[in-house]
């Protein structure tokens, strides 16, 4: 893939994480959902976010991107502060256009895709680069032909979404989002809203991903994607980060009892 | 037979005169209701309650009431008094009152659409204006399409009420014939000609959401 070699240079320097989050903390009106989360990702990581519905693993991925504005803590994206705590301990974020350039380095997949309907599977795919990056049509033609190839609907192209099964949909949303060249790949519970037969084709097309070495953060529920392709898994649970550790480990030897009490509850 | 070509004519002047103020008004109100809802449902407080106040301002009011004041009051207002002639007086009426009209079937359109279209152009890059032109806005004139089809079809209709500055619309145009002569006759022809109207406007429309069902 040449949209993964020729990405321009990060210009931090090498020694930052992709992801850097500290003593997080959201509250929606009275019900605090995230209570001082923690987590960095260093580059070509692939992170599994798994724990109980309601533990606060979607509100932290949304927290990254800006789709949800912290309280309180720390997000550093690639060595450029997104939000920081100021003397009284409340989170202030940098001005709107360095947020929108720092978040435009994060690609999102998300449970229900959110493809835009009214535009056909390739429009969907070159929209966002012509009118955010102002890239030429035909610039960006060939390399959102080339994302189609590798998702495996180039033969979609002219399909509008209403046309397809989840499972298409998702990948289309993954093409849509890696036609920005993120350098990192946040998934929130991508297979989620599939038929069981469907999410093999969607987890397929990220394992690739994952092996192509992008940084990826995935708020998940399928325990074979989190084994096999994570490099490491965190559990979350009443809004805490409960445990993080490479995979194998995880799966193993899960530490607190709380992760023992989740992973025999999933089996 | 004959009596009806030989009134074709003064009627079909009078269409001209509808449709004239038919068409003008629609280019004026449809911006400027898509600006009014843009307003009403930003997040300048101020601005959208004023919003907010002339949509109940126009919608509460007769349009009749609105046409005279605009054309006989309008000129002793303070600092704002203007003395518009009868045509363009007629035009900013209707093209205020409809306005607020469309302002609100431009906001339920905008608000109908689900966030995740918002959230999925927001995390592209998308800037809001962006994401109103390019993802939001278009899928919004699908979903008005019925209620735009109703609102354009009354507004046909609507415009003889210019009878009341002495415009030779229409409706004027077949009752002074139907004075001259001592015959409904005109009557029943300006009616086959608003039907014709809207039947125009009811296939244009059947039309429009026609081709935009292809994404459905």
């Amino acid at each position: 893939m040449p949209s993964m070699t020729e990405r321009a240079p990060v210009t931090s320097p090498m020694t930052s994480p992709m992801i850097l989050a500290n003593g997080i903390h959201k509250r929606f009106g009275t019900n605090e959902v995230l209570k001082g989360v923690s987590l960095t990702l260093a580059k070509g990581e692939v992170v599994a976010v798994i724990g109980p519905s309601g533990s606060g693993k979607s509100t932290f991925l949304r927290c990254l991107n800006h789709l949800e504005t912290i309280d309180a803590g720390r997000i550093v994206i690639e060595g450029d502060v997104l939000a920081d705590n100021d003397a009284s301990g409340h989170a202030h974020y940098v001005a709107d256009t360095e947020v929108r350039r720092i978040c435009a380095r994060m690609g999102m997949v998300f449970q229900h895709f959110n493809l835009f309907p009214h535009l056909t599977v390739l429009q969907n795919v070159i929209e966002a680069p012509i009118t955010v990056k102002g890239i030429k049509r035909e610039v960006i033609l060939p390399k959102a032909e080339e994302l189609l190839k590798k998702v495996g609907l180039f033969d979609k192209c002219d399909a509008y979404p209403s046309r397809l099964s989840g499972g298409q949909k998702q990948r289309v949303a993954i093409a849509r989002a890696l036609a920005m060249e993120p350098d990192i790949m946040l998934f929130d519970e991508p297979t989620s809203a599939l038929d069981p037969e469907l999410t093999g084709e969607v987890l397929r097309t990220m394992r690739q991903l994952a092996e192509e070495r992008m940084t990826m953060l995935v708020v998940t529920h399928e325990m074979g994607f989190a084994r096999e392709v994570a490099s490491r898994v965190v559990f979350m649970d009443g809004g805490e980060l409960i445990e993080s550790r490479p995979a194998a480990e995880f799966f193993a030897h899960p530490e607190h009892p709380r992760t023992r009490a989740f992973l025999e509850s999933m089996l | 037979m004959d009596y009806i070509l030989s009134i074709l004519g003064p009627l079909a002047e009078g269409s001209l005169v509808t449709l004239k103020l038919f068409f003008i008004t629609l280019a004026l109100a449809v911006p400027l209701g898509l600006a009014l809802a843009l307003i009403r449902i930003s997040r300048f407080t101020v601005a959208s309650q004023a919003v907010n106040g002339y949509i109940w301002l126009m919608r509460g009011t007769p349009l009749m009431l609105q046409l005279l004041f605009i054309y006989f009051a309008l000129p002793f207002v303070p600092v704002i008094g203007v003395r518009l002639p009868d045509f363009p007086a007629a035009i900013v009426a209707f093209a205020l009152n409809y306005a607020a009209y469309f302002a609100e079937i431009f906001r339920a359109g905008i608000q109908s659409i689900d966030r995740g279209q918002y959230e999925g152009a927001k995390v592209l890059g998308f800037s809001y204006s962006q994401t109103m032109r390019r993802i939001v806005l278009p899928q919004v004139v699908k979903r008005i399409l019925p209620p735009m089809s109703n609102e354009t079809i009354t507004l046909v209709k609507d415009t003889s009420l210019i009878y009341v500055l002495a415009l030779n619309d229409l409706l004027r145009a077949a009752r002074g014939i139907v004075q001259r002569d001592f015959t409904i006759t005109p009557f029943i022809v300006a009616a086959g000609f608003y039907l014709l109207m809207t039947l125009v406007l009811t296939w244009f429309f059947q039309r429009l959401e026609k081709r935009h069902a292809v994404y459905d």
